[in-house]
């Protein structure tokens, strides 16, 4: 998953799409995973990251992350 | 070993800018963790998931509330339980305890009243399916017989010849009040002189007690105007048999129907702001009934059927979400263990429903679906909603009316009823169905065994 060129997200998790003007709200969670597509992380090691350091397992959300990104992908975050 | 934060699933909502309304929106939904002083948690680990909730602090509260409302307003009051709303034994039962009387609209009602020990002379039978046996029982006994038409009076006046009781009678009376829809389905018109004539042939007949007359003027009535309109046309009729017969009517009773704080579907206020109180419906029926022609010496008992507005406050359902997925269009829906068998109201309420612990501010547009393998499963179809995941709980408020009466078996077993008592303890006051208990019920023929 990659995160387009024209998304811009703020530290305290405002997303602006230059392309369309639309703008959206992360919550904590959401801005993470954005911060690390922005860096490139795979899913995998994103997972792996968030089961490590908060109280989470993996498989809950590993389910969280895909349905995340269906819903990046319904708004045309990601590419 | 350090503590993890809290994990909440990621959210990202789209800001619309512009699209807005005056009274704007509370950013973080408010949470129920406990009812009565017993945690959600606890209640679900202990009863299960879903379970009904009961609050016994609530219904006497309310129906003191009602109460008082009506009796500084107007001398002789008398509140009669509806059974239809809520027949648990136990509400019955504290309603019974604070005084009020038992209405009854069948034969299995009127039994389960004489069953809680209410007195024959303290039920009132409304409805229009009284059997023959149901109205020589009710005349033996001398309950209230609410009549609905012609051939019930006509049933009534046969009873009375071979009966050594007289039979204790009301009329039901249906009326235009000024709403729409206009009920007319209960009891004689008032506007085409059936309510008038059907009174006259009850005194002529010199065989019945004719004591009350009685409406049921609508339901859900989210205006009180209506009542003061309804009181004062059976004030009227009151007025007019004492003049023509000097027959003085006891009481009058002005049925049910007031609203709950619940929201009607559809509404664009939440109803807990647009309902009448207590006071606005008790302003409008005292007013009109002491503002008519009737003797101020003599009032007739104002007799009252409210049940939706007494108990739907003390009701919850509390339970645990099964899963969350996207719909078509990246909606996101959630499924609830609570479905439209059990909760018939959200076919025309948009229920309140709450997390039962702590929750973030992102809330997402969410459809809310029962567990049920129908499409018409839905509890609430476009609600703002922060995330849970499978397994976290949830509390469904203002439940208490129609749903333990109305509920149906159907795909899944009915859970259990639990009353919190004023103490703060809890009591399973009806166990969930089993295959057993419902097995039970079903014969097979010898020749499919």
């Amino acid at each position: 998953m990659k995160l387009k060129k024209n998304i811009a997200v703020s530290e305290t998790g405002f997303l602006f799409d230059s392309n369309t003007g639309e703008s959206f709200s992360l919550n904590e969670t959401g801005r993470k995973i954005l911060q690390f597509l922005k860096e490139d992380k795979s899913e995998d090691e994103i997972s792996e990251w968030f089961a490590e350091n908060y109280e989470v397992d993996q498989a809950t959300f590993e389910n969280n992350l895909y349905d995340f990104f269906t819903v990046l992908q319904n708004f045309k975050i990601i590419e | 070993m350090k503590k993890k934060p809290e994990y909440e699933r990621p959210i990202i909502t789209k800001i619309n800018a512009g699209v807005t309304d005056k009274f704007g929106m509370r950013a973080k939904m408010p949470i129920i963790s406990e009812i009565d002083g017993i945690p959600v948690n606890d209640l679900i680990n202990k009863y299960g998931s879903p379970s009904f909730i009961l609050s016994e602090q609530t219904i006497r509260k309310t129906f003191n509330d009602a109460k008082r409302a009506f009796t500084t307003r107007y001398p002789n009051v008398q509140f009669a339980w509806s059974y239809k709303t809520n027949y648990m034994n136990a509400v019955c039962k504290i309603f019974h305890s604070e005084g009020s009387w038992a209405e009854v609209v069948s034969g299995f009602e009127y039994d389960k009243a004489l069953s809680n020990g209410v007195a024959p002379n303290k039920i009132i039978f409304n409805g229009p399916d009284k059997s023959k046996e149901d109205l020589i029982k009710a005349t033996e006994n001398g309950s209230y017989i609410h009549i609905d038409h012609f051939d019930e009076l006509y049933e009534l006046l046969n009873i009375a010849d071979s009966s050594k009781k007289r039979p204790k009678v009301a009329i039901r009376v249906n009326m235009d009040t000024g709403i729409y829809p206009q009920w007319d389905r209960f009891g004689f018109n008032y506007e085409n002189g059936e309510a008038w004539n059907a009174l006259n042939r009850i005194m002529m007949s010199k065989k019945l007690d004719l004591i009350g007359l009685h409406t049921h003027i609508g339901t859900y009535m989210m205006t009180p105007t209506p009542y003061g309109v309804a009181a004062s046309k059976l004030a009227e009729l009151a007025v007019r048999t004492e003049r023509k017969f000097n027959h003085k009517i006891k009481y009058i009773d002005m049925g049910g129907g007031f609203a709950s704080k619940n929201t009607l579907k559809g509404a664009y206020l939440p109803g807990k702001d647009t309902c009448p109180s207590f006071d606005q419906y008790a302003e409008a029926i005292s007013n009109a009934l002491i503002n008519s022609e009737l003797d101020p010496n003599e009032m007739p008992t104002l007799f009252l059927e409210t049940g939706r507005a007494l108990i739907d406050d003390a009701g919850y359902i509390t339970g645990s979400v099964l899963a969350n997925k996207r719909l078509a269009d990246g909606r996101r829906s959630m499924i609830i263990d609570t479905g439209v068998n059990m909760l018939f109201t959200s076919f025309w309420y948009e229920h309140e429903i709450y997390p039962a612990k702590e929750v973030s501010s992102h809330s997402e547009d969410t459809t809310i679906y029962g567990p049920l393998c129908m499409n018409i499963d839905v509890i609430r179809s476009v609600i703002k909603f922060p995330s849970l995941q499978k397994g976290d709980h949830y509390v469904i408020k203002r439940v208490g009316a129609y749903n333990m009466t109305q509920w149906m078996q159907f795909i899944t077993l009915r859970p259990k009823i639990i009353l919190i008592d004023t103490e703060g303890k809890a009591h399973i006051i009806r166990e969930n169905e089993t295959n057993d208990s419902l097995v039970a019920l079903e014969n097979v023929p010898d020749y499919l065994n």
